[in-house]
């Protein structure tokens, strides 16, 4: 089931090329240079209404436009998954739009924007990934004023983040934060890295490819430029640790990708895939089951 | 314990030699909203270990004048000096920010009125006196926790109430919490708002009672705001009376409220009634 690149479509002539005008791809697109020249800082950007709700993805989609060129090649995860709404709906639009070929498969794609998971396949250096951001402030749930809020990361005053971590330990034993574990970027600011599971955290560090990040709602984008130290949060004595499995996935038997837990009966008998359903079906392609 | 007594004696010589000179300096300081609404130049000299009471009616300009040497509100008029641990003076308003903010974490401490204000009541206890010492760096749990236990100790809080929330504590509590909160990080200079105000009588004792240990304990400089004389007399080195945005009389508490010389303190002091 697993399609292949679809090749380029007719583009829609009654859109500018990828929905948005040249003007607003233009600013985004300055904002983006800002944002890579200071690695984790949160640029301001005039967000721009997109055709579907806020927190479906307009920031990613919004510069996923400013960056896709005729020749690119789009990929589009939710979840991980090429096949939900989502994902879907967004790999149409620019379909449509832009007349942009798109794939399900990692190391074709050229962009990639993704929603919680960054892809079991290495990326690489002529790869970029866009995320969609519902809170890109990893301070805003201690201090609720924006003017606080920047004048804490102006001035590097990030002693409220470990608060977070050690009421975890406290009330859990163990750092209980699973997505939106809080990162520092070239030692310098600390960013939320949108809701990915921590499992993909390392995946941010000295990463190849470029990371974009867009909040559509709050307008604001970051970036991980290549190659750029990431380090999560931690205590000397309880250190980062990513999620692990006892289990393998029930498809491709993958022992070392995130898995998901599915109940497949009413008596709650388990099952666990990946969540990644392209690396899944690549694996399986290459003949490996989950028996 | 030879050694022991001979650390005491070393401390306390490095005591005596801090204590010769003024740990903060006050020119000319004011701000006004309006005439005679604010503070206006107010002058003082603080020493370590002494405790500043600063007392006077509603409106007078207390609060105003506090915040304005916490840092928290840039003057009109004047200029603060500080000491620093390391022995070099700052103008608390020419330093950037960055500055103001390092010391307001780590040498000065501020105590609320209301310890809702000064608690961040959606965490727990151990977090709350945990922070200031995270926000120094400190990145290890179990210091962290052995800080939150020694201190919730100090101010005879039961230790085992170290992962509570704050506010299934009482408002006495919430007030010691919100000390150990500030004194956590070794505070040389600590502000304090109205600290037993909305208290009960028998909590306002305890806790002056407690206060007055660790200020001797610590050996730490207080500007205090208060406007319960008997406060001020239990705690105070020395008063300051304000009225209508100015200082009418300083001096040693004692002589203030035996010996008012100023028709207006002479008031207040005479207001307060005699058992």
């Amino acid at each position: 089931m697993n399609a292949a690149t679809q090749p380029r479509p007719r583009r829609d002539d009654a859109y500018n090329f990828a929905y948005l005008d040249e003007q607003t791809k233009r600013m985004i697109r300055r904002g983006l240079l800002k944002a890579v020249a200071i690695p984790g800082y949160q640029v301001p950007f005039g967000g721009r209404e997109m055709p579907l709700p806020y927190g479906w993805g307009t920031g990613g989609m919004q510069l996923t436009a400013a960056i896709l060129g005729a020749d690119d090649v789009l990929k589009v995860i939710d979840q991980s998954a090429d096949d939900t709404t989502n994902a879907v709906s967004i790999r149409r639009f620019f379909a449509r739009t832009a007349g942009v070929a798109t794939t399900e498969q990692t190391a074709q794609a050229s962009i990639i924007q993704t929603r919680h998971r960054i892809p079991e396949t290495p990326l690489t250096a002529d790869q970029i990934m866009v995320f969609q951001v519902p809170n890109p402030d990893p301070l805003r749930f201690i201090e609720p004023l924006e003017s606080e809020t920047r004048t804490l990361h102006a001035l590097k005053d990030y002693g409220v983040m470990h608060v977070k971590l050690y009421e975890d330990i406290a009330t859990f034993g163990h750092i209980a934060t699973a997505y939106a574990y809080p990162v520092t970027v070239a030692g310098r600011y600390v960013m939320d890295p949108s809701p990915i599971p921590k499992f993909d955290n390392p995946k941010l560090h000295m990463s190849p490819a470029l990371m974009l990040f867009g909040a559509g709602r709050e307008k604001r984008l970051y970036a991980v430029p290549p190659y750029t130290q990431v380090s999560s949060l931690d205590f000397e004595d309880h250190p980062f640790a990513p999620q692990r499995w006892e289990q393998h996935c029930a498809i491709c038997g993958s022992e070392d990708t995130f898995l998901d837990e599915l109940i497949v009966d009413d008596q709650g008998t388990q099952s666990f895939v990946c969540s990644d359903t392209d690396y899944c079906a690549q694996r399986v392609a290459q003949g490996r089951d989950g028996q | 314990m030879n050694s022991a007594h001979a650390m005491n004696d070393a401390t306390q010589a490095a005591r005596q030699a801090d204590r010769a000179q003024p740990l903060l300096q006050v020119r000319g300081l004011g701000k006004l909203y309006g005439p005679q609404k604010g503070c206006q130049g107010v002058d003082f000299t603080l020493y370590p270990g002494e405790v500043l009471g600063i007392v006077g009616e509603s409106g007078s300009g207390k609060s105003t004048l506090l915040s304005l040497l916490s840092g928290r509100c840039p003057p009109d008029a004047g200029v603060i000096d500080y000491r620093r641990r390391d022995g070099r003076w700052l103008d608390v308003y020419s330093a950037s920010e960055a500055e103001r903010r390092t010391l307001l974490r780590t040498e000065w401490a501020f105590v609320e009125q209301n310890p809702r204000d000064g608690l961040r009541m959606s965490v727990s206890a151990g977090a709350n006196i945990g922070e200031r010492l995270m926000a120094q760096g400190v990145r290890n749990y179990q210091a962290l926790r052995a800080a939150g236990l020694d201190w919730l100790a100090q101010v005879e809080i039961d230790p085992q109430r170290i992962d509570d929330l704050p506010r299934t504590f009482s408002g006495g509590m919430q007030q010691r919490l919100q000390i150990a909160r500030n004194l956590v990080s070794g505070p040389r200079l600590v502000f304090m708002d109205e600290p037993t105000g909305g208290l009960d009588v028998s909590v306002q004792a305890r806790l002056l009672d407690l206060m007055r240990g660790l200020v001797r304990e610590l050996d730490l400089a207080v500007v205090l705001v208060t406007h319960d004389l008997a406060v001020a007399r239990l705690l105070a080195d020395r008063l300051m009376v304000m009225r209508r945005s100015q200082v009418v009389e300083a001096g040693l508490t004692d002589q203030i409220l035996d010996d008012p010389q100023h028709p207006y303190s002479q008031l207040l002091v005479s207001s307060v009634l005699q058992p």
